[in-house]
C-alpha cells in the first residue's frame, strides 16, 4: 500500500510509520488516542463542519472514496482546509486514481493512498496542467488572477 | 465573441495531451473499457449502438464562420461528411473512430473549442439565448456570465463527480428562449426596482422519466455575486443529492423534496462563504465583456426599400422571411433563423458543405457570427434588412432557406433507436413523417406555432414533456408505441405536458397529431395557438379528439 504526500505540486512517497487511526464512529464511543500520530477517518456523508472541534486535535484526517464516482469527499476536503483552515494532513483514501488525483490536491488533499497504483501516473497526472481557472482548496493561482495587469505570478 | 488568450489556448491544449495519453493506455490494453469510461465521458466521447459518438462544446452556442469550417472540415476528414446539432447547442459526430479523437480535439483546440464537460456527472456545457447581443428587450449580453461560468466550472475539482449531471442555462431576456425552467440551474438576469442588475436563480428544473420546472430560490442576486452563491447551490447538492439509485440523483429530486429546506441549505451555505475570494474580480469581469460588445452596426432606418421590393416579388422569400426572421434591437438590421429541419431530413443534421456555406454567409453577411439553438437549427444573428435576400438565395442555394421556424415541421426529435442504446423506439422516422405531413407551407402557416417534440425513450432527449405537441417512443411488446402528451412549453410560461392516454403504433401516430390539428383548427380564436387553445379548453376535448368520445 504505497502512499504519496503532495507537497508544492511534488508527490514523494510517504515513508513514514503510519499514525494511529481512530474511527469517527470510535471517537464518538469515547475511544481516545494515546500517544504519537492520530488520524480521524471519517465517512463521506458527515458534515466536517460540525466536527471542527473535534479534528483540530488530529494531526491527519483520512476522507473516503467508496467509489471514485462519489465526489462528496471533495466538499469535506475544501470545507476542513478553507472553512476550519485545518493544517493537518488530509488523506484520500479508497478509490484513488491517478486521473482524479489533481482534483483532490486542489480541494486541499494532501495525501493519497494509492494501493498499488502506479507513481509515475500519479506524478504525470499531477503535472498535467499548468494553470487552473478556479480558486478551491490549494494555493494554485486561478488564471483570471494570473491575468490581472499587476500579477506577479503572470 | 470570447477570444481565448494564452491561458485559455493552454489550457485545452494540455487537456488534449492528457486526453492523448488516456487514449494510449486504452488502446495499448492498459486500461480496461470501464476504466476508460469515466475518462473519455469527460472529454465528449460516448460508445453508441454502432460506434464512438463524439460531442463537441458550442459554449452558449456562439460560432465564429473560422469555428463552423473547422467543425465541417472535421465532419470530412474523421466522420461521414455531416454532424448533428443537439437540443443543448453542441454539435455531435457519431462515426469518428477512437484513435482518431485526440487529433480531433487538438484540431478543435486549434479554432478554441474543445469538448469538455460535455457528458459525464460534471457541470456541462453552459448554454443561453441564440439571440443574445441581438435581440430586443435584453438587459445585458448573457453570453457574458455564460463565459464567466465556462471558465469557472471548467475542469472543477469539487463538482466533477456530483451525483448526477448538471446543467445551467443563462438568459438576460423576459422571453425565454433557452428553456431555462427546464434546467437544473436557469439564471434570468434583469433589473430590479433600484434599477441594479441581477439574476433571478432558479433550480430544479428538469425532463427525464420524473419532469420538473424550476424552483425560484432566489429572487434576485447581485450579478457580482453569480459565482459564490452557484459554488454554495453545488455543494449542498455534491453533498445531498441521492447517489444510491441514478434515477433519483438529479438536483430536482432533492429540490423536490422540500424546496424551502433545500433553499435554507444553500443560503447558510452562501452566508458562510469566502465571497470575496470565490467571485470573479471586476477586472476579470470587464476583460470578458469586453469581448461581446457589440458589432459595428451601420447606422440604418428602420424600413429597407430593398428588402420591401423583394418581399413584394417573390413569394417564397416573402414566406421565408415572415416565418423565419425576428426583430432586431438596431435599426435595419434582423435576426435570421437557418432550420435544419428540412422535411424528410432528419432534425438537427447539416452536411460539412453546409456549414462551409453557411460560414461563408456569416462572414459576409452576419459580422462573422453564427449561433446554434436549442431547437436544433441556426441563427445569423446580425444581418442588415438590405441583405436579406442575397442571403436567402445564398441559403437556398445550400438547401437551408426551409421556412419553417417555430411551424409544426420545426421538430425536437432525439437520435432515438435508429443511433442511441437506450431508446425503445424510433423517433427520427417518426418526425420526418409528421413534417411531411405539415410540409404544405400554407397549411402549416394556418396551423401557426405548434412545438412538437419527441422522445425515443423516458429520458426525454428530445424535450416530449416540454412539447405543445410531446410524443414519446416506449416499446411494448416487442413493437414501437407512441405515447401523445398535450400542453407542455419549455419557454417562459413553462409547463410540463399532460399524457393523454393509450399510445399508437407508429402507422397510427401522424393521423393522431393530424386529428389534434384539425380539433384545434375548428375550435380556436383568432390568433390563438395550440398551446392557448389547449390551455382555454382544457385536456378533454382533446382527448376526444384522438380517441373519440367512446374509448375512454
Amino acid at each position: 500500500m504505497a502512499r504519496l504526500r503532495i507537497k508544492d505540486g511534488r508527490a514523494a512517497v510517504d515513508d513514514r510509520a503510519k499514525g494511529q487511526e481512530i474511527t469517527l464512529d470510535a471517537w464518538r464511543d469515547g475511544v481516545r488516542p494515546e500517544a504519537g500520530r492520530f488520524e480521524l477517518s471519517i465517512p463521506n456523508t458527515e458534515d466536517v463542519e460540525a466536527l471542527a472541534a473535534v479534528v483540530s486535535r488530529f494531526d491527519a484526517v483520512i476522507l473516503d472514496f467508496p467509489t471514485f464516482q462519489d465526489g462528496r469527499a471533495y466538499s469535506q476536503a475544501r470545507t476542513l482546509r478553507e472553512r476550519l483552515a485545518f493544517k493537518g494532513e488530509i488523506r484520500a483514501r479508497g478509490d484513488v486514481l491517478c486521473d482524479q488525483a489533481l482534483f483532490m490536491i486542489r480541494c486541499g488533499f494532501d495525501a493519497l493512498d494509492i494501493g498499488d497504483g502506479d507513481i509515475e501516473g500519479f506524478r504525470r497526472a499531477l503535472n498535467a496542467y499548468s494553470a487552473v481557472y478556479q480558486p478551491a482548496g490549494d494555493d494554485m493561482t486561478p488564471i483570471r488572477m494570473r491575468r490581472l495587469p499587476n500579477s506577479v505570478a503572470a | 465573441m470570447y477570444r481565448y488568450d494564452e491561458f485559455d489556448d493552454t489550457f485545452v491544449r494540455e487537456r488534449v495531451a492528457e486526453f492523448r495519453g488516456q487514449v494510449a493506455r486504452r488502446l495499448s490494453g492498459d486500461l480496461t473499457e470501464e476504466q476508460f469510461k469515466p475518462l473519455r465521458l469527460m472529454n465528449g466521447l460516448y460508445l453508441q449502438l454502432h460506434a464512438y459518438m463524439l460531442r463537441v462544446a458550442i459554449p452558449y452556442g456562439t460560432l465564429s464562420a473560422r469555428q463552423l469550417r473547422q467543425l465541417a472540415m472535421i465532419a470530412r476528414k474523421y466522420d461521414k461528411g455531416y454532424g448533428h446539432f443537439t437540443t443543448r447547442q453542441n454539435i455531435q459526430y457519431n462515426w469518428p473512430a477512437l484513435i482518431d479523437v485526440p487529433d480531433i480535439l487538438s484540431d478543435l483546440a486549434d479554432v478554441e473549442m474543445h469538448a469538455i464537460q460535455t457528458s459525464g456527472n460534471c457541470i456541462r456545457n453552459v448554454t443561453s439565448d441564440p439571440y443574445a447581443g441581438a435581440a430586443t428587450g435584453e438587459v445585458d449580453d448573457p453570453r457574458v456570465w455564460s463565459e464567466v461560468i465556462r471558465q469557472w466550472s471548467s475542469l472543477h475539482p469539487e463538482f466533477s463527480f456530483l451525483p448526477r449531471k448538471f446543467k445551467i442555462a443563462v438568459t438576460a431576456s423576459d422571453e425565454d428562449r433557452a428553456a431555462i425552467k427546464v434546467h437544473d440551474i436557469g439564471l434570468r438576469l434583469y433589473r430590479n426596482e433600484e434599477g441594479d442588475r441581477g439574476f433571478e436563480v432558479l433550480v430544479g428544473g428538469g425532463l427525464g422519466r420524473t419532469p420538473f420546472i424550476a424552483e425560484t430560490i432566489r429572487a434576485f442576486l447581485p450579478e457580482r455575486r453569480l459565482l459564490s452563491y452557484l459554488e454554495a447551490i453545488m455543494r449542498v447538492y455534491n453533498r445531498h443529492g441521492r447517489r444510491d439509485n441514478k434515477y433519483k440523483a438529479r438536483v430536482k429530486i432533492l429540490v423536490s423534496v422540500d424546496p424551502d429546506d433545500f433553499r435554507r441549505q444553500v443560503e447558510k451555505e452562501w452566508e458562510k462563504s469566502d465571497k470575496d475570494r470565490l467571485d470573479a474580480p471586476l477586472e476579470e469581469l470587464l476583460r470578458i465583456r469586453r469581448h461581446f460588445a457589440p458589432p459595428n452596426f451601420e447606422m440604418l432606418t428602420q424600413d429597407s426599400a430593398a428588402l420591401n421590393d423583394a418581399r413584394r416579388d417573390n413569394e417564397e422569400f416573402n414566406r421565408w422571411i415572415s416565418v423565419n426572421s425576428r426583430a432586431h434591437r438596431q435599426p435595419g438590421y434582423a435576426i435570421v433563423n437557418i432550420s435544419l429541419k428540412p422535411i424528410g431530413k432528419p432534425p438537427g443534421d447539416i452536411s460539412a458543405d453546409q456549414m462551409d456555406a453557411v460560414a461563408d454567409i456569416a462572414e459576409r453577411f452576419s459580422f462573422d457570427e453564427i449561433r446554434a439553438t436549442h431547437e436544433q437549427n441556426l441563427c445569423l444573428p446580425h444581418v442588415k434588412k438590405d441583405d436579406l435576400f442575397a442571403v436567402w438565395r445564398a441559403l437556398d442555394g445550400a438547401g437551408l432557406a426551409t421556412a419553417n421556424i417555430g411551424l409544426a415541421s420545426d421538430i425536437i426529435a432525439c437520435p432515438g433507436l435508429d443511433y442511441c442504446d437506450l431508446a425503445n423506439a424510433r423517433s427520427i422516422p417518426i418526425a420526418e413523417r409528421i413534417a411531411e405531413r405539415f410540409a404544405d407551407p400554407r397549411k402549416a402557416a394556418d396551423v401557426g406555432e405548434l412545438k412538437i417534440k419527441i422522445s425515443g425513450c423516458i429520458n426525454a432527449c428530445g424535450h416530449h414533456h416540454v412539447g405543445h405537441i410531446g410524443i414519446l417512443g416506449v416499446d411494448k411488446k416487442g413493437e414501437e408505441f407512441y405515447q401523445i402528451t398535450l400542453g407542455g412549453s419549455g419557454a417562459e410560461d413553462a409547463s410540463i405536458g399532460a399524457i393523454t392516454g393509450r399510445g399508437f403504433s407508429s402507422s397510427e401516430v401522424v393521423d393522431a397529431v393530424d386529428r389534434l390539428v384539425d380539433f384545434y383548427k375548428d375550435s380556436r380564436k383568432p390568433g390563438e395557438r395550440f398551446l392557448d387553445a389547449y390551455r382555454r379548453l382544457g385536456a378533454e376535448p382533446f382527448k376526444e379528439a384522438l380517441y373519440g368520445e367512446t374509448s375512454h
